[in-house]
């Protein structure tokens, strides 16, 4: 339903400044509630008068830090979310410790259970859910609690400063996290559960037993398959006992129920509001009763399901808040979950179906005595769950693989070993952020340290790793450390920190994918970045730097020919040719074709290197020569002067063809690799692509070019070339796959070209080969290039046919649109009089 | 008073875009051109790393820095959030498709070294 039919006359819209302001109540002050409010106040900060009421007398705190004060490792203070001064600065009226017990939906008025009433236009239903209380004979002895806010952590550390004796009900999440604490604080705790193994909605029964063990090592009891009868009271009239079913007692001057939550619907049924296992919702959280009421959080049940868990719980809030300042634009289609438990030194992760069955596979890794197991269920060559036990830093990655639903046939022999096995850099080989001590470099790209990280997390609620990136740098660069940045969020604001869109959004301009862009502009012939952002109904008029070049990139390659490239969509270095540096100089690199150069460039890059006042030169890694700090103006000289084609080195396009000498000198070689790499170059240089890519050819499979980490990479042997493909040598280190063995060179051209073409069809703008074969599985890569030959040579053919009559940008100006006025600086105006 | 002095005309700007000018011994002057016309003058630096604006890409009424991809908003100079800094602003005005600058400004305002912010 579109807020706009719901609009009478009176009511003001966002562009209707003058107007009286529409008012938003909102019933619950907590995670939920809030964060859609935040997302509000980014939105259209001055659409709404905003009341909050909130039953418990504190501002939003971070409940899912409960344990941890619970434990004693933080304090009520230090997980405050927004604290008073929070709704002051930002015009909202806060009923704090008053209970809403009604809502007139015919006048639209919010009433309390003091009499206070406030009217509303919009309403947002955030109450969150009760804890389930066992109907046993007992229930409500003085010392019977609950475990679920701020009163009752307080209760139970006051519990267990006069108290030696604790029960807790329920082995789920929250019971452990309770007992931990409570044994942490000095009490003798016996956990009960009905189910035959301990957090059995989260683990299976291998992992369910370990962790037992290991809460049993640290002094707590258990009771499991014990069903509770009766809380027995004493002569103080507090309880005393917990009796069971087979008669047998066990001593309580504490009992905790955690026997689960039920989403708190009082409110919602009271009001006639429609509630199945929750306040019914749709996809843009408006209840299916009253389309000016909304619901988020641990109450609403959306598709049937009523979230537990933050991230779920953020991402409807910002949907929520979308709708309610009318971008009716976001949908809400459901989360995916993973649970972690927050009990210090005991780690544990689970995400999705972790219990197989008959039509799944398991790869499991059993350590009983070293206090390690793992799980990872496949379905279909995906990952489609996992549990973990003792060793879970790469649970952010299984749940990273399980989200994106990407094959994993092509690692799947290194699966068990984590992300790290499969080679990455940049942090030291660290895996367990929260050992780690304050000052250890997370981020190797942008020199960010734990503590750095931390304390942003905590003063500045951070919840995603995307918040994380934006206010640190970490992570933001080459992501190899996203796993430790996840790590401790995890540890520090104790967030299901994984905000899981199934469809990413192509940027904030957007609700679009890459995948949606490129269908429209191939479907609906599209031709030109207005035509498209018109289409899409962008949100921005004109992109950002992070969606034009990427809509540019798709124009080009979808339409050679057709659709006219835009230079100012183009990062700065395929604007000017060449590589910014980072004191404003660039830097020049003509091509070698397969890195042979000849007496008389190598005269003419020196002359230029003179004339020019150059003031680096350097070889490259790619056998290519690197002119350093060249100033702007002179670009167009020093290219004219060296007389050499562009190397593209600054380009997402093909950059270099490395080679080793081969059989025309070396006594080893078998192929003439120089020469094969030559053609190789001539054939496909100035090829744009998603993102860069580079070949190698050795002559032999001494492979002294390297191309086992290049996006193509082939090797000579006796019999013909071997090709291998999607290989990297960057962030994480890939070796390539081996593809097909050919026999001719006309044969390395054909299917080099095919491949490089299907990647330019298909990889996301600034995906490299390596990561767009591990997106659609290198059996897909096959199926294209080696089992249907008409597509191979078809897909060759289009890419000559993209490439014919390419012009080189440092020679062509004209055709390249290379827009000379930017190497001419405006002179300054005259000193005037 | 504003000491109006003319350095190009709209149409030597591209449309998205920018072009700098240059002050001998300080740094440069970025002009830029919306997609509506609108003409914008900022210190050619970066508040964050000295990045020279004029080469970042423009998009609605901003540029992202070519060096590290802050956003700078071109009306004001500054960083948007949760980058934070600012850049010298200049006064623009635009006459019968000439651009003009105050020369005033031009000889004054931002000569010393850049000092990049610390992170």
């Amino acid at each position: 339903m579109d807020t706009k039919n719901l609009q009478t006359p009176g009511e003001m819209t966002a562009s209707d400044p003058g107007a009286q302001r529409l008012k938003l109540v909102v019933v619950g002050n907590g995670m939920a509630g809030v964060r859609a409010v935040e997302e509000l106040l980014k939105l259209a900060p001055d659409l709404y008068d905003i009341t909050i009421f909130g039953a418990e007398p504190h501002p939003n705190y971070n409940r899912i830090l409960l344990s941890p004060v619970l434990s004693g490792e933080q304090t009520i203070e230090q997980i405050i979310l927004n604290p008073l001064s929070w709704y002051a600065d930002n015009g909202i009226r806060l009923h704090l410790g008053k209970t809403v017990v009604d809502v007139d939906r015919r006048q639209r008025v919010v009433v309390a259970a003091d009499g206070t009433r406030e009217p509303y236009d919009r309403l947002l239903i955030a109450t969150g859910s009760h804890p389930f209380i066992l109907p046993v004979p007992g229930k409500d002895l003085p010392g019977v609690i609950s475990y679920r806010d701020i009163h009752d952590t307080e209760a139970m550390i006051d519990a267990a400063q006069r108290y030696a004796h604790a029960v807790v009900i329920g082995g789920g999440l929250l019971g452990l996290e309770a007992a931990n604490g409570l044994a942490v604080r000095g009490m003798q705790v016996t956990v009960v559960h009905i189910a035959p193994w301990l957090m059995e909605r989260q683990l299976d029964e291998t992992a369910g037993k370990l962790l037992q063990q290991s809460l049993e090592a640290r002094g707590l009891k258990f009771l499991i398959g014990a069903q509770t009868q009766a809380l027995i009271p004493g002569q103080d009239g507090r309880v005393m006992a917990v009796r069971f079913k087979d008669g047998s007692e066990v001593p309580a001057d504490l009992v905790v129920m955690a026997a689960g939550i039920r989403p708190n619907t009082t409110l919602a049924e009271k009001i006639g509001l429609h509630c199945s296992r929750g306040i019914v919702v749709n996809d843009t959280l408006q209840t299916i009763t009253d389309p000016r009421i909304y619901s988020v959080g641990e109450c609403a049940a959306h598709r049937g399901i009523a979230y537990g868990l933050v991230a779920p719980l953020f991402e409807q809030g910002k949907v929520c808040a979308t709708h309610l300042a009318q971008f009716g634009i976001g949908r809400y289609t459901g989360s995916q979950t993973s649970t972690k438990l927050k009990v210090t030194g005991i780690d544990l992760f689970s995400a999705g179906n972790f219990t197989g069955g008959p039509d799944f596979e398991e790869i499991v890794m059993s350590d009983p005595y070293g206090g390690v197991y793992k799980k990872l269920v496949i379905q279909n060559d995906k990952l489609v769950g996992a549990c973990m036990f003792g060793d879970t830093a790469d649970g952010g990655w299984y749940f990273k693989l399980l989200r994106e639903g990407r094959t994993i046939s092509d690692i799947r022999d290194k699966l068990m070993f984590g992300e790290n096995n499969i080679g990455d850099v940049g942090h030291a080989g660290h895996s367990k952020a929260a050992t780690l001590p304050d000052d250890a470099e997370i981020c190797g790209c942008n020199g960010v340290n734990k503590g750095s990280i931390c304390k942003a997390i905590k003063e500045k609620g951070l919840f995603t790793l995307d918040e994380v990136r934006k206010h640190t740098k970490a992570s933001a660069s080459c992501g190899s450390c996203t796993g430790l940045v996840e790590q401790l969020l995890m540890f520090t604001a104790g967030g299901d920190y994984s905000a899981a869109p199934t469809k990413k959004a192509m940027c904030g301009c957007t609700d679009h994918s890459h995948a949606d862009v490129r269908k429209a502009i191939v479907d609906q012939h599209l031709l030109a970045i207005d035509d498209v952002y018109r289409t899409l109904d962008w949100r921005t008029p004109n992109g950002c730097a992070g969606c034009r070049p990427a809509v540019n990139y798709y124009l080009i390659s979808s339409w050679p020919k057709e659709a006219v490239d835009d230079p100012q969509s183009r990062f700065i270095n395929e604007r000017s040719h060449a590589n910014i540096q980072k004191d404003g100089t660039y830097s020049v690199i003509p091509r070698m074709w397969g890195g042979e150069t000849t007496a008389s460039e190598l005269r003419r890059i020196a002359d230029a290197v003179d004339k020019y006042r150059i003031p680096t030169v350097k070889v490259t890694g790619g056998q290519r020569i690197d002119l350093l700090g060249v100033k702007k103006e002179d670009l167009p000289a020093v290219w004219k002067d060296i007389g050499m084609p562009s190397g593209h080195a600054y380009a997402k396009a093909l950059r270099t063809v490395k080679t080793c000498v081969g059989s025309e000198w070396c006594r080893f070689g078998t192929q003439d690799s120089t020469q094969m790499g030559k053609d190789l170059e001539h054939a496909m240089w100035r090829m744009y692509a998603p993102h860069k890519v580079k070949f190698a050819v050795s002559g032999c499979p001494r492979n002294c070019a390297e191309a086992g980490i290049k996006d193509v990479g082939i090797i000579g042997v006796d019999s013909g070339w071997e090709m291998y493909v999607a290989g990297n040598g960057g962030i994480k280190t890939e070796v390539a796959h081996f593809l097909v063995k050919l026999k001719t060179a006309e044969e390395v051209l054909e299917y080099t070209g095919a491949f490089c073409q299907l990647y330019r069809e298909e990889g996301w703008y600034l995906e490299r080969t390596v990561h767009y074969v591990n997106r659609v599985g290198l059996d897909h890569v096959k199926r294209k290039i080696l089992d249907d030959t008409e597509g191979r040579k078809a897909l060759w053919a289009r890419l000559q046919f993209s490439l014919d009559g390419e012009p080189d940008p440092w020679f062509d100006f004209e055709k390249a649109q290379v827009d000379l006025r930017q190497f001419q600086p405006l002179a300054a105006p005259k000193e005037s009089a | 008073m504003n000491d109006w002095t003319p350095v190009c005309r709209l149409d030597d700007i591209p449309r998205l875009g920018s072009r700098r000018v240059a002050r001998p011994g300080s740094a440069d002057v970025a002009v830029f051109r919306t997609a509506d016309d609108r003409v914008f003058a900022l210190l050619d630096r970066c508040p964050h790393k000295g990045g020279p604006l004029s080469q970042g890409i423009v998009f609605g009424d901003a540029v992202a820095c070519p060096l590290h991809n802050w956003t700078i908003n071109l009306a004001d100079g500054c960083a948007r959030a949760p980058d934070a800094g600012c850049t010298a602003r200049f006064s623009v005005r635009m006459e019968g498709g000439q651009v003009l600058l105050d020369a005033a400004e031009l000889r004054t305002l931002a000569l010393g070294a850049f000092v990049p912010q610390v992170a």
